[in-house]
């Protein structure tokens, strides 16, 4: 049996969304070489939602396939509703994941939302400049 | 519908395909030849004459005096009843073990396990090839040491390990030494006499031999205490129903090794270097991973930049070609090879391991397609890959 469903060779063969925004509103990296799976999310942002996310990855099959599946998860949400994304929705809809892939590989929520926290911060940090005006 | 793409089988060093002729040895004992070696009545007659026919045929691959065959279940538990075998054998002379980083797993588990046991482990560290320094052995040894283990080749980088120089340095200490020759046996010449050594495991499956049969080498006089205990098989060091198909099929597979060894050699030799020259030109940031010339005859590896392991088998796989890595994310215990980390490589850099062995049905064909479907299949994962990207922007950040 392969140890991969059919969803996750679909986007691991195809993944959707792959690149870099390079004037991005926000940008997400997670993972680390040791584990093996290293993930960067590019977002921008138009009136509260995702009106774009790119993504690179350097991992295993199955951290590709989850990029993927979190940046067409994403795209056109809102805010909100991103921060709903987690490791557990991501591997439902890739119709599972092996249970050893679950935890090291299962980032793109994570670096998703560390995007959403980079823009997050820093719009905040331009309303606090504009109110220190 | 989609092409089938022709299956090119490039990982000898996983499993190889069984030989018709070990087949039609193992048939009669798989069915009609049913006796058990150990039963007194005529039933137990013609297993126990194959059996010790296969025990002369292993025997005779290593060039080992047949007597000192312990047949077991797999190169692992050869290991374990080297390494634990003769420590607990030998442990009121001293407790203290010397083996090299690179050590397949089952030695280095052994030894973990002894620690636990009062046991202590000195790991000789390797060189960027691979490679073990005789001298280093040499010094690791103390008034304790009872027992030395270094293999004789590595599996995964392919270097070929000085164990005759290594004899010669710790010769006269007293201390038992071993090697694991699984990835050696049947596959190079090796001679217990000519190396020097001890103790020699060696596994049925690396040589066209079945699964699930394998041996350990002890020469006369090395104690050993059994790790499974029970009935007084294999001289009362390995108790257990003896595997008489699985037995005899090594004994045909470690036969007809040691008839066509010279012919394999110079039949994979080749394929190996077109493989380690074709991928390192096709592609940059490739690292021959293993010794330039001490290596064995089936092996090419490397590490490849930006890219992980697991990505690259996947995408070779779709295309028909099966091969291994040493990446985290191919093994089950989530961590790169320690073989790779012990030759001085970054974890990001062993991420990217990729590994190819060759063996008799392997053809120039096969080595082509694999040289021409690597390259594209690397380029899409760097194009997609953060290391790439920036390695790009900043250059070599170190």
């Amino acid at each position: 049996m392969p140890i991969y469903t059919e969803i996750v060779m679909d986007h691991f063969r195809n993944p959707r969304n792959v690149g870099v925004i390079e004037d991005a509103d926000g940008v997400g990296e997670e993972g680390n070489p040791v584990c093996g799976d290293m993930m960067t999310f590019y977002i921008k942002v138009k009136d509260n939602r995702i009106s774009d996310v790119k993504f690179q990855t350097f991992g295993c099959g199955a951290a590709i396939a989850v990029s993927s599946m979190v940046s067409e998860m994403a795209m056109g949400k809102t805010l909100q509703e991103v921060k709903q994304i987690t490791p557990e929705t991501v591997a439902e809809m890739l119709g599972g994941l092996p249970k050893n892939k679950f935890h090291c590989s299962n980032l793109g929520a994570q670096a998703l939302n560390k995007a959403v926290e980079n823009y997050e911060s820093k719009k905040a940090g331009v309303a606090t400049q504009k109110e220190a005006k | 519908m989609p092409v089938t793409p022709k299956k090119i089988y490039l990982d000898y060093a996983a499993a190889t395909p069984l030989l018709p002729e070990v087949v039609e040895a193992m048939l009669p004992f798989l069915k009609d030849v049913y006796g058990n070696p150990t039963c007194l009545h005529s039933w137990g007659d013609a297993p126990r004459e194959a059996m010790e026919d296969a025990r002369s045929r292993v025997a005779a691959l290593i060039g080992a005096p047949a007597d000192g065959i312990v047949f077991t279940a797999s190169g692992s538990e050869a290991n374990n009843l080297a390494i634990k075998g003769i420590a607990f054998a030998k442990q009121t002379q001293g407790k203290h073990i010397v083996i090299s980083a690179v050590e397949h797993f089952s030695v280095l588990q052994a030894c973990k396990r002894l620690e636990r046991w009062g046991f202590e482990t000195t790991l000789v560290s390797v060189d960027k090839y691979g490679l073990v320094d005789p001298q280093e052995v040499a010094k690791s040894l103390r008034k304790d040491t009872i027992l030395v283990s270094v293999m004789h080749a590595n599996s995964e980088v392919g270097t070929i390990q000085p164990i005759k120089e290594i004899a010669a340095a710790i010769k006269g200490s007293g201390a038992v030494f071993h090697t694991d020759a699984v990835a050696t046996a049947g596959t190079v010449p090796v001679d217990v006499k000519e190396l020097g050594v001890d103790a020699l495991s060696l596994a049925s499956n690396r040589f066209y031999g079945p699964k699930g049969t394998a041996a350990l080498w002890l020469k006369r006089g090395i104690p050993v205490i059994p790790q499974i205990d029970g009935g007084v098989q294999e001289g009362g060091k390995r108790a257990g129903t003896d595997n008489v198909p699985g037995i005899v099929g090594m004994g045909k597979a470690a036969e007809i090794a040691a008839a066509s060894l010279r012919e394999r050699m110079s039949h994979t030799a080749p394929l190996r270097d077109r493989l380690i020259k074709g991928i390192s030109e096709q592609l940059d940031h490739v690292l021959v991973t293993g010794h330039p010339t001490s290596r064995l005859p089936d092996t090419a590896s490397y590490c490849i930049r930006f890219v992980e392991g697991e990505a690259m088998l996947m995408h070779l796989d779709a295309e028909g070609i099966g091969c291994s890595s040493g990446s985290s994310c191919t093994s089950r215990a989530l961590k790169a090879s320690h073989v790779l980390l012990a030759m001085g490589l970054s974890h990001e850099i062993a991420q990217g391991s990729l590994l190819l062995t060759v063996g008799k049905d392997s053809t120039q064909e096969d080595v082509e397609s694999a040289v021409k479907a690597l390259p594209p299949i690397v380029q899409r994962l760097r194009k997609m890959s953060p290391l790439y990207t920036k390695f790009l922007k900043e250059g070599e950040v170190s």
